[in-house]
């Protein structure tokens, strides 16, 4: 972080603070003997109050101090953790994260109630310490004795502790610091130098006698050895003849920050009054990534020197010397990008972390009993991936909540656990990452869900359909109500936003559910958005581009597929039927057709859908390239053939053939055709 | 030459305050996250101060000052330790385990700097 503005700092810091204080509870409340989740919520708490004080989330910081307190006592074994103190502090965890949002508003009054219901629920919950609200640690211990008035000056003996020159305490700075209160006339006594042999060289055998002129307070001559005030001796003595007396007295410590605070208001605050507070959007990157991002950068630089050498070589250029530094630019392009991309990946435990605390909350609001496992942390996501990844995960762990797992005595009756189990999975396949929401609950219910979609009048009565393509009807748009599975009880939001959310993202949702056994959500997602590997081949002029992921392997048209150009269009690929689809008949080419047509086999490369694969029939490959994509614009975004749009090296465009589509498309046209089959049978 | 400080502390936004406040003020400030990573520091160069927080993930500052102390080496450096409560017992913890003083949180920038003099004898 390259800003120098604490606030900010701290603002983010706190963020992170609060989610490192929630993992910790929600440890601490699957496991209430757990002291390392009490110590780290201590210590998150401590550090939050601490830094809050400092940099002026005043609100935050008393608030804080109470659960602080809490843990403390809960760290020193005078009071147990309890699911009641666990759920009081999750509250006011939140309340913390609103106190910080709220940070430059006007004093809210409803937030204050707020916090104080919160208190009340957390005193509540922790009764050994009815009426236990200590005063916050600040101020406490401030110097009870008045100031001594001026005089002619003191008499000051003083003997360091032993430790004192090994701990760090300079004799002469303190010296300095009683000449800077007056004049000073100093003898040192040499008495307790022991012999030689027995003398350590750390240790401090001095005594000192300084006679100080002039107004010096007590309390300023004090302040000078404040911080071995209580292990030394010191007797202060009045000079002259003066009303108060002169007691030989060891101080009480008095705080510094106490007895600086009146002149700090003359060095005034070097914090920022308004601070940006909202944290800047940043991202953590690995020091290795960015160093080899600089290695790349570098090799980058002397190539391109390398290549305005070469063109202002006086008209003469080597071919050869060129070929090779377009060589090197290319490879390096390809680092550069992979390397770029790899600063936006990141891994997807930080997000799975979050759904510990909404399965927690739905667990109480649901009165069920639910583990949430989470497995495949460390799998990376782009960054843009993962935010918007952040609201329909919620969406679909909540509808497995709800509705997956069912009330633990129908779990019982079923012979079941009483306990459901939600699980959060992810693991990279190809170019996908895969990201799946198991429960273990009552499965979906075809027959339901098949009425609700006929009485919609989304299929036709009796249709028959694979459990794949049933289950995609909850995808549709008003399909949940009040009598089907996926009604998120008033929460407005139905399935077909996440269809469309992760639609946004081109990726596809899979649905695999056994009754009574329990329902899989798996979202196949890119790995990032920019850009994609495509292969590039040619339909008529058109030049299209298809992603790399997708494809599987390329073969030449049979020529007897080609003249026969029949209905059935089925390839056989060692004995396996694919159907294919001829993309210029689905683009209305008009120019003939190459004499040698290549077919390319593409699928979603997933063994649970093995028959996912369609070859596509186009005129010429040309080759790999590299894909930066662009949307459509918004007359052609109907057009689902397309996933998006590219510009190649030559500045024409190709457009990006989506596969998912095209796979789709050809399982119709084998559909119509085999009800036409099956019509002319008849 | 400049004092050399080195800052210990687990809170990124409170180190970034110290080293604002001190650097300005012409010292040269050195950061760890934890006492694992202060220990390694202050071994590694003699600092002319250092400044830790107590309460910190992996070693705490107790420990910290507790080792540094048991090196030769890091007999007479000034320990500086920051603290939230003004209660005497942990004071007087520390003291033994040979700290030389204490700041109590929060403190203004200016109460650092004069901390920073006194112990360091300008």
């Amino acid at each position: 972080m390259s800003s120098n503005d604490p606030v900010e700092a701290f603002a983010s810091e706190a963020l992170d603070l609060l989610d490192q204080i929630e993992k910790a509870l929600l440890d601490l409340g699957r496991d209430l003997g757990d002291r390392g989740a009490v110590d780290e919520v201590f210590r998150g708490l401590h550090t939050l109050k601490g830094s809050g004080a400092m940099f002026g989330f005043d609100a935050l910081a008393g608030f804080t101090h109470h659960c602080e307190t809490a843990f403390d006592r809960v760290r020193k074994g005078l009071s147990a953790a309890t699911p009641a103190l666990v759920s009081a502090v999750l509250s006011a965890r939140d309340h913390m994260r609103a106190l910080i949002d709220h940070r430059d508003g006007p004093r809210d009054e409803r937030l204050e109630a707020a916090g104080n219901l919160i208190l009340a629920e957390l005193y509540a919950a922790m009764p050994e310490s009815a009426g236990g609200h200590e005063p916050t640690g600040q101020q406490t211990s401030a110097a009870t004795h008045a100031p001594n008035a001026p005089g002619e000056g003191w008499a000051i003996h003083f003997k360091l502790p032993p430790g004192a020159m090994a701990n760090g305490t300079n004799p002469a700075a303190l010296l300095q610091e009683l000449r800077n209160l007056g004049e000073c006339r100093v003898r040192l006594h040499l008495d307790d130098l022991p012999p030689f042999d027995q003398f350590v060289p750390t240790e401090c055998y001095l005594a000192w006698d300084v006679e100080l002129h002039g107004a010096a307070t007590r309390e300023q001559i004090e302040d000078v050895f404040i911080f071995i005030l209580d292990d030394m001796e010191l007797t202060l003595t009045p000079l002259a003849p003066a009303s108060l007396p002169g007691e030989a007295r060891s101080g009480t410590a008095t705080a510094i920050a106490n007895a600086a605070r009146p002149d700090a208001a003359a060095g005034q605050a070097e914090i920022p009054a308004k601070a940006v507070v909202r944290p800047q959007e940043s991202v953590r990157v690995q020091a290795e990534r960015l160093d080899e991002l600089m290695n790349r950068v570098g090799e980058l630089v002397i190539a391109q020197s390398r290549l305005a050498q070469l063109t202002t070589r006086n008209g003469q250029v080597d071919p050869i010397m060129l070929r090779a530094v377009s060589e090197d630019i290319d490879r390096l392009s390809s680092e550069l990008r992979d390397t770029t991309m790899a600063l936006r990946m990141m891994p997807v435990g930080n997000l799975f972390g979050r759904y510990r605390r909404l399965v927690y909350d739905l667990a109480q609001e649901t009165g069920k009993a639910i583990t949430f496992v989470t497995e495949g942390e460390a799998t990376e996501v782009d960054k843009t991936v993962i935010e918007r990844l952040a609201d329909p995960l919620v969406h679909l762990i909540r509808n497995s909540c709800d509705h997956g797992l069912e009330p633990a005595d129908d779990r019982i009756a079923a012979g079941k656990s009483e306990t459901g189990q939600i699980t959060l999975s992810a693991r990279q396949a190809g170019g996908e990452v895969l990201i799946s929401i198991t429960d273990d609950g009552r499965g979906l219910d075809r027959a339901r869900i098949r009425a609700k979609a006929e009485a919609q009048g989304l299929i036709a009565a009796g249709t028959p359909l694979s459990d794949a393509a049933l289950f995609q009807m909850i995808f549709h748009p008003g399909f949940s109500t009040a009598s089907t599975i996926t009604n998120l009880s008033g929460r407005g939001v139905g399935m077909d936003v996440v269809k469309r959310s992760i639609d946004s993202l081109r990726g596809t949702i899979e649905i695999a559910s056994t009754q009574g056994k329990g329902t899989t959500f798996t979202l196949h997602l890119p790995l990032t958005l920019a850009i994609i590997e495509c292969m590039l081949v040619r339909v008529g002029d058109g030049r299209f581009a298809i992603p790399l992921s997708a494809v599987e392997e390329c073969l030449e048209l049979p020529q007897t597929e080609i003249i026969a150009n029949g209905r059935r269009n089925f390839l056989n690929v060692r004995g396996q039927l694919i159907p294919y689809l001829r993309l210029r008949e689905s683009f209305a080419v008009q120019r003939p057709a190459d004499l040698h047509q290549k077919v390319v086999v593409v699928g979603l490369g997933n063994s649970e859908r093995g028959s996912s694969r369609v070859g596509l029939v186009v005129d010429q490959i040309i080759g790999n390239t590299q894909t930066v994509i662009k949307s459509l614009s918004r007359f052609h975004s109907g057009l689902g053939v397309f996933s998006g749009a590219t510009i190649l090296g030559d500045g024409t465009v190709a457009l990006i053939l989506d596969c998912g589509h095209l796979i789709a498309l050809a399982r119709e046209s084998q559909h119509a055709l085999a009800e036409q089959t099956n019509g002319e049978a008849a | 030459m400049s004092a050399s400080i080195l800052t210990v502390d687990d809170s990124a936004s409170l180190r970034m305050a110290i080293r604002v406040a001190l650097t300005g003020a012409g010292y040269a400030v050195t950061e760890a996250g934890d006492g694992v990573e202060g220990l390694g520091k202050a071994t590694a160069t003699r600092f002319d101060l250092i400044i830790t927080d107590l309460n910190m993930p992996n070693m705490d500052g107790l420990t910290m000052i507790r080792e540094l102390r048991k090196s030769p080496s890091q007999a007479g450096v000034p320990i500086v330790f920051l603290t939230t409560e003004s209660d005497d017992a942990i004071k007087a913890q520390a003291r033994a385990a040979g700290a030389t003083g204490w700041l109590v949180k929060p403190f203004e920038p200016t109460q650092l700097i004069k901390i920073a003099q006194k112990v360091l004898g300008r």
